[in-house]
């Protein structure tokens, strides 16, 4: 499904390396996991996959499926099935939370020669969902993010992510600031999405998530490479021991 | 300042374009003597006047005017839905044969023409008095040629609660008429009257208001400047405000070559609030000046300036915004905030806000901000998959949200959503 190679990347401005080779895949119907210290480049490789602007990728490639994620805008990859639920969900005042979803899957709907979906439709399934994550209507109509709590932003990125039904679900830090009720909302929502031809790559600080959401793999990320990949068991010993014996054993 | 040879030229040559009107009561014939008389003093606008710094004045005074092409708007009109008495004015004259009857219940409509025919009248309290009072210290002098000359436009007198909006509507047929009409407005205590106006009027048009709120009056104002890419305008509202009253006018301007629009606002009872907004949208020789004038001189009132710009290919938008706080008008509380939003470096922002307080107990607040679209914002809605222009257009009427909020009504609120979405939507970006 996913497949990263070799990923260089630094930033247009300051000519920083962050990523500096990031090799991954991740097959259909997987979840894996990204762990890594502060600063080793996880939220930037979930923006170069999503096609933020600002990076250079120097080397290597990424690819959904057939898709090539880097040679495309990011409305292009989304349309293609790719999903990145922020670290930090953007607050957009003025442009209401139901008329942004609205528009955004009928556009993905739109650029897949799909029919657009009707209002009553939509509504429908707004409501539905928004239930199933603990998010009120009120909170439906309020503009985008715009005084939510960080745990309704958190919630919100997850709706969003339900509405649109992608095939490649990236998360990052989806679950940092929410409390252990919402986490579990977030969790059943995530696993409630995982089918046969659909992927998730979490990235996350904490085995927590984990013990909610499975994962088949886990990469430890380290100045910008992963270092290490395994099973369930690593994000334990991350837990356990931190990520100084891991950093050590792969110096 | 002594008047330059230019600016009383300038003055001269514009009252010989308009005619003195003739056979008007004396009142009348005096208010047009004093303020022909004014605008000798103060002579035309040019460049280097302190308040047309950032708009050149030049194409508003040359003859004649420069040609308008008029614009047939496909869609439907603004304010459609609304249930109104519609006076019609073509190329500035107006049609009784288009417009409905002059008769409503809460108010008494007459044409200036018919007042200014009238020995005693109540307007000659208000003709051209509120004008001359917005001349200090700021020359206004094509409001004060527009007293000199006007002879088109409506008398309205609210006695009461007017029972349906009154909407006048400036249908433009010639692509060179030059039109200038006057309205003037006296609202009992307690009275409510909304005021809508549309359409281009004329290839250039003068437009001056003078409306007193009494007491505990409310005045709601919307109007839409027609869309005629060539159009030019120059318009000026002279409100004063009584005790407890309310004043809130809103502007939508999309397109127009030249507008300017003056608002000039006097609380002179306690208590009162006022709020004036604009919502403008243009681009390539777009150029729109919004310049406002608040003068607090009585105690407790409140005054909100909400101005936003949303400019393209080389537009201009020019904000000037003054809050004048007189010695004595303790908790005055005046808010102003004008932005530009640029979609392109072509395009140009010139704002100057100023505060002159002379009361120690008073809440003033103004801010001024210019800058393009925010390239997260745009990230995470392209993200979801909305295509960058669609995401832009949403960004776009998210900024001119905050000005229309200014709105009371949330159905005119609405109008204006859907006409500046459609003209982002015709740009192909929504
Ligand atoms: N726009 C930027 N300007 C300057 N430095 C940047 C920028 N973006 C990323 N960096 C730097 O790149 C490195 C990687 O950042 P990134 O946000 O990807 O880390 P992360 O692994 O997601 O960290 P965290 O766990 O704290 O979220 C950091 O050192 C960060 O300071
Ligand atoms: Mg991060």
């Amino acid at each position: 499904m996913l497949k990263i190679e070799n990923l260089h990347v630094k930033l247009e401005e300051e000519g920083k390396q962050i990523l500096k080779g990031v090799s991954l895949e991740v097959p259909a119907g997987q979840v894996h996991a990204i762990m890594g210290p502060n600063g080793s480049g996880k939220s930037t490789l979930s923006y170069v996959l999503a096609g933020r602007d600002g990076y250079e990728v120097t080397e290597g490639a990424a690819s959904l499926g057939d898709f090539d994620l880097l040679d495309h805008e990011p409305e292009e990859r989304a349309a293609a099935g790719l999903f990145l639920a922020f670290q930090y969900p953007v607050e957009i005042p003025g442009v209401g939370n139901m008329t942004f979803l609205r528009t955004a899957v009928n556009a993905q709907r739109k650029s897949r020669g799909e029919p657009e979906m009707n209002a009553a439709e939509f509504l429908k399934l707004v409501r539905e969902t928004a239930k199933t994550l603990n998010i009120d209507a009120e909170m439906l109509k309020r503009p985008v993010n715009v005084g939510f709590s960080g745990g309704e932003k958190k919630r919100n990125e997850i709706l969003q992510m339900a509405m649109l039904q992608p095939r490649m679900c990236i998360l990052d830090e989806t679950d940092s600031g929410l409390d252990v009720d919402a986490m579990k909302l977030v969790a059943d929502g995530v696993n409630g999405l995982r089918a046969p031809d659909r992927s998730f790559l979490v990235i996350t600080h904490y085995q927590r998530l984990l013990d909610h959401i499975r994962p088949d793999v886990v990469h430890i990320m380290a100045d910008g490479r992963i270092v290490q990949s395994g099973g369930p068991e690593l994000a334990l010993e991350v837990e356990h021991n931190g990520y100084a014996d891991i950093l050590k054993s792969v110096a | 300042m002594a008047v330059t040879a230019r600016k009383l030229e300038g003055a001269e040559a514009l009252l010989a374009v308009w005619p003195a009107p003739v056979g008007e009561a004396s009142w009348a014939r005096s208010a047009r003597e004093k303020a022909a008389a004014r605008l000798m003093a103060m002579g035309a606008p040019v460049r280097r006047d302190e308040y047309w710094r950032f708009t050149d004045p030049t194409s508003l005074l040359v003859q004649p005017p420069k040609p308008a092409p008029v614009y047939d708007a496909i869609e439907k009109p603004p304010f459609g839905d609304v249930d109104r008495l519609r006076i019609v004015f073509v190329d500035g004259v107006y049609d009784p044969d288009q417009s409905d009857p002059l008769e409503l219940a809460g108010v008494e409509i007459q044409t200036l023409a018919q007042v200014v025919g009238t020995d005693i009248h109540w307007a000659r309290d208000l003709f051209g008095v509120l004008e001359t009072r917005g001349q200090d210290p700021v020359d206004r002098p094509l409001a004060a040629l527009n007293t000199a000359r006007a002879t088109e436009g409506i008398v309205i007198n609210v006695t009461g609660q007017a029972a349906r909006p009154v909407s006048f509507i400036y249908r433009h047929a010639s692509e060179t008429g030059e039109a200038m009409v006057r309205h003037l407005i006296r609202m009992a205590p307690g009275s409510d009257l909304t005021l809508l106006e549309n359409g281009a009027a004329a290839a250039r048009f003068n437009s001056v208001l003078e409306i007193e709120v009494a007491d505990n009056a409310s005045f709601h104002h919307v109007r839409t400047q027609g869309r005629a890419h060539d159009r030019r305008a120059a318009t000026a509202i002279f409100a004063r405000l009584g005790k407890e009253s309310s004043f809130k006018s809103f502007t939508m301007t999309a397109n127009g070559r030249l507008t300017r629009n003056e608002c000039v606002i006097e609380f002179t009872g306690d208590d009162a609030h006022a709020r004036v907004a604009g919502a403008s949208i243009g681009e390539a020789d777009f150029l729109h000046d919004d310049t406002v004038f608040i003068t607090h001189d009585a105690v407790n009132c409140e005054s909100r300036q909400v101005f936003k710009k949303v400019l393209r290919s080389g537009a201009t938008g020019v904000f000037q915004g003054k809050i004048l706080v007189k010695p004595g008008a303790q908790k005055t509380d005046g808010y102003q905030i004008s932005q530009g939003l640029l979609l392109d470096d072509d395009s140009n922002f010139l704002a100057k806000p100023e505060l002159e307080i002379y009361a120690d107990d008073v809440a003033c607040s103004h801010g001024s901000t210019c800058g393009a679209v925010d390239e997260t914002s745009l990230f995470y809605l392209t993200s979801r998959g909305l295509p960058r222009a669609e995401a832009e257009g949403l960004l776009v009427l998210a900024f001119l949200d905050e000005a229309i909020q200014e709105i009371e009504d949330p159905v005119l609120a609405d109008d204006m959503r859907e006409r500046l979405g459609a003209w982002l939507a015709r740009r192909g970006r929504l």
